[in-house]
């Protein structure tokens, strides 16, 4: 209990000093302000990434490719494939006895970005008439849906932003065709970076005849199993099923490895020169108060309540600068909307998620960084002898 | 040269901090370099042969396939020499992870990439294998690829007729690539087109893109839109890009890479300054009572001035030159890390890394030589 408050007092004293060194604080605060503000904004991408298409799957859906295929672009099934798959056991079906099973063409087109006036890859994706109660988080928000056999599409909200020309009324050409916009959709996950129209009508425009997938809804979770028994034992098929919610996480899985290798690569070497300016300003701080560290020692106070205090400023200024970090990281970069290549070769649009877990690694790496700068010069202080200490000017 | 010992002296006075100092810089630009090797890395360079190769591929999209039948049109074209093509194949070697190009060529393809360097004889042994398949160095590298090994693929976009997902390659060659900075290119797998349209199930007679080599590479304009018109209001329109446009467009599908390593270098010197700053000041502070001696047995104002300058200079300019020694090493490892990377460490690296470091070193030392510079000797005497 008395080294708890000899602790904070010295702890207070040389805080209270703090004004007047602003220079050497301002080295620990920014200079780990700068470490976990890169590490969390890099994280945020991987986290937004992650988190857009992981929203995307469900348990209770699933998705049927052809073998071997390991993204819906490279799969490819017959009209009489879809057929067959939609009639599995294990399959829910609706209040008029139908599958709700959305047999799916997925192609991918040519537009313009905003941001970079380049033309991009959008995926455009054909879609069944059960879709919407496949997907019940898809909500028309402008505009209506397509009507089958027309050549209308609705845009994806993300789709939208990210790419020129494709407001409600506006028509794009495919071919040699011209499509209209007839509606804007809002799902919260991957597919708002998609066009969706007719699929046979999709098919004729990209002069193919099969689909890329057949996404079904299970009748309960475990219905899964049925389903992929009966499927793999169909020998007129050759497919692959998996629960919508593993393919998508298998998609973000290369592209969100990597970002948290480099993430944390250059967090940590950026952190390795922190440390050295962590440990720079509290030998300055230290030798600056070698006197009144002897005083103390002199007075009777023991090492450890002076090792701590050190430590402990260091800590809280390095949480400080922790904090700060992490606030710029989350101003700039929350919801801060970008997109990159997906699993289909084209855009997937997401915003950069700065989450309250990133925020506490991110802290936790600056509290890290703050006892490390601290340990040396705090036992640097106690070890000099007190008649020594004393007497330099 | 003759103030060095004093500067020496200077930088000695407290070791710890020194040291300390340098070792922060150092880290600066150790991470300064792998960065900006990733940078050039996603740079597309110009090349002579580059410069002369159009790249032809659907308008509506990369993924939709062009006949056959375009070759002979394309040939035809004023001013296109030679028409190679391509066909993506997808096909995965063990686990999906190990992830590297392979796509079917046409047998021509070759003669327009020179860059690509094929022995003799392996380049024989692959135009009469029907089956045969090259490499690139660094794939036969990671997985210890050999002439006469048979290479199995997984396909994810076209399964075989014979009704099994793998088909079967024989290695006939490993090709490296003529230029270093290329090496990246080595990463990848050709086989014959022949031998991909026999067994493919669908999209028989289509190809994926044209490569088309011109005469002029000053007529590249006119000779892409010539091949365009060719097709224009067909079912199959075509874009004609030249290689690099085509690179260029890909990349940035990709993200900004450029603007995310900018981003993160502006954080780390931001940080950088700020440490060696305020240590820089802090060491200048302490030796008001020193300079005022110097400048009290005549030396000049502006002598004082360089003599802190050199100081921070000499610290910028050592740490940073040993951080790009590290970060040339570090990026050798981060080539071997990631498949496919050749990241290097280059001239055009190193002369950024030593405009930055003169910048760092003046941005630095200039606010306390400044103010060392102005010193009166008698306040300065005084200080203490």
């Amino acid at each position: 209990m008395r080294w708890i408050t000899q602790i904070l007092e010295i702890t207070w004293m040389s805080l209270a000093t703090l004004p007047r060194r602003p220079g050497s604080a301002l080295v620990i605060v920014g200079g780990i302000a700068g470490v976990v503000g890169v590490l969390v904004a890099l994280l945020a991408i991987s986290e937004g990434f992650q988190a857009v298409l992981a929203k995307a799957g469900r348990m209770d859906d699933a998705i049927v490719l052809r073998k071997g295929a390991s993204a819906e672009l490279n799969s490819g099934l017959s009209r009489e494939d879809t057929v067959l798959i939609a009639q599995a056991p294990g399959i829910l079906h609706d209040r008029t006895g139908n599958p709700i099973a959305s047999a799916e063409v997925v192609v991918v087109a040519n537009l313009r970005k905003r941001s970079s006036g380049t033309e991009s890859n959008v995926e455009i994706r054909g879609v069944g008439p059960r879709v919407w109660e496949l997907r019940s988080n898809v909500h028309i928000i402008e505009g209506r849906r397509f009507r089958p056999g027309m050549r209308e599409l609705v845009v994806g909200q993300g789709a939208q932003r990210e790419f020129a020309g494709l407001e409600v009324g506006r028509t794009i050409r495919l071919g040699l065709q011209q499509w209209q916009v007839v509606g804007m959709f809002a799902s919260g996950d991957a597919h708002e970076s998609e066009l969706w129209g007719d699929p046979e009508v999709l098919q004729g425009a990209y002069q193919r005849t099969g689909y890329q997938s057949v996404t079904v809804k299970l009748t309960d979770v475990d219905a899964f199993d049925t389903l992929k028994a009966a499927l793999s034992s169909d020998p007129r098929l050759t497919v692959d099923v998996q629960r919508t919610r593993d393919y998508y996480a298998t998609q973000s899985e290369d592209l969100t490895r990597l970002i948290r290798i480099l993430g944390v690569a250059i967090a940590a070497i950026m952190g390795i020169g922190a440390v050295f300016g962590a440990l720079n300003t509290m030998y300055s701080a230290v030798s600056a108060r070698s006197r009144e560290i002897a005083t103390l020692r002199a007075l009777g106070f023991p090492a450890v309540p002076v090792v701590v205090s050190v430590m402990l400023e260091a800590a809280l200024l390095a949480l400080a600068g922790g904090v700060i970090g992490a606030a710029i990281a989350w101003a700039l970069f929350d919801n801060y909307t970008a997109s990159t290549l997906g699993a289909n070769f084209s855009q997937v649009v997401f915003a950069f998620r700065v989450t309250p877990g990133l925020i506490l690694s991110g802290l936790l790496w600056s509290l890290g960084i703050g006892l490390v700068g601290g340990l040396f010069p705090a036992i640097h202080a106690v070890r000099q002898p007190v008649t020594v200490a004393l007497r330099a000017q | 040269m003759k103030f060095l010992p004093l500067v020496w002296a200077a930088l000695m006075r407290r070791k710890a901090r020194t040291i300390l100092t340098l070792l922060s810089i150092i880290v600066a630009f150790l991470l300064f370099g792998m960065l900006d090797a990733v940078r050039v890395a996603f740079t597309v360079r110009d090349s002579l042969e580059g410069a002369s190769r159009l790249v032809t591929s659907s308008r509506l999209s990369i993924i939709q396939p062009l006949p056959y039948a375009d070759l002979a049109q394309i040939q035809r074209v004023p001013g296109v020499r030679q028409v190679a093509f391509a066909n993506w194949f997808g096909g995965i070697y063990q686990d999906r992870r190990n992830f590297f190009a392979n796509f079917a060529v046409s047998p021509n393809y070759l003669d327009l990439f020179p860059e690509f360097v094929l022995p003799k004889e392996q380049r024989a042994a692959f135009d009469h294998t029907r089956t045969g398949a090259i490499v690139g160095a660094n794939l036969a590298r990671r997985y210890n690829f050999k002439v006469g090994d048979r290479i199995p693929l997984q396909a994810t976009i076209f399964p075989h007729k014979n009704g099994d997902n793998t088909w079967t390659f024989d290695l006939v060659g490993i090709f490296h690539a003529r230029e270093a900075r290329d090496r990246g290119q080595e990463d990848q797998m050709m086989f014959h087109y022949d031998y991909f349209d026999e067994g493919r199930t669908f999209g028989h007679g289509t190809v994926g893109w044209y490569a088309v080599q011109i005469s002029d590479p000053d007529r590249a304009g006119q000779v892409a839109r010539d091949i365009d018109r060719l097709f224009a209001n067909s079912a199959d329109e075509t874009r004609t890009q030249t290689e690099k446009q085509f690179s260029l467009d890909f990349a940035r599908q990709i993200g900004d890479i450029g603007l995310i390593v900018s981003s993160i270098m502006g954080a780390v010197f931001f940080t950088i300054l700020l440490l060696t700053g305020n240590t820089m000041s802090q060491a200048v502070r302490e030796r008001i009572p020193e300079l005022a001696v110097l400048k009290t047995i005549g030396y000049s104002n502006r002598r004082v001035l360089w003599l802190v300058l050199a100081e921070s200079l000499l610290l910028a300019i050592a740490g940073g030159c040993i951080g790009l020694l590290l970060a040339m090493a570090g990026a050798g490892m981060l080539s071997a890390a990631f498949r496919g990377g050749a990241f290097e460490v280059g001239l055009q690296s190193w002369r950024n890394g030593i405009g930055i470091m003169l910048v760092l070193g003046f941005a630095v030392g200039l606010p306390p030589a400044w103010r060392a510079m102005r010193l009166r000797i008698v306040d300065a005497l005084n200080a203490h």
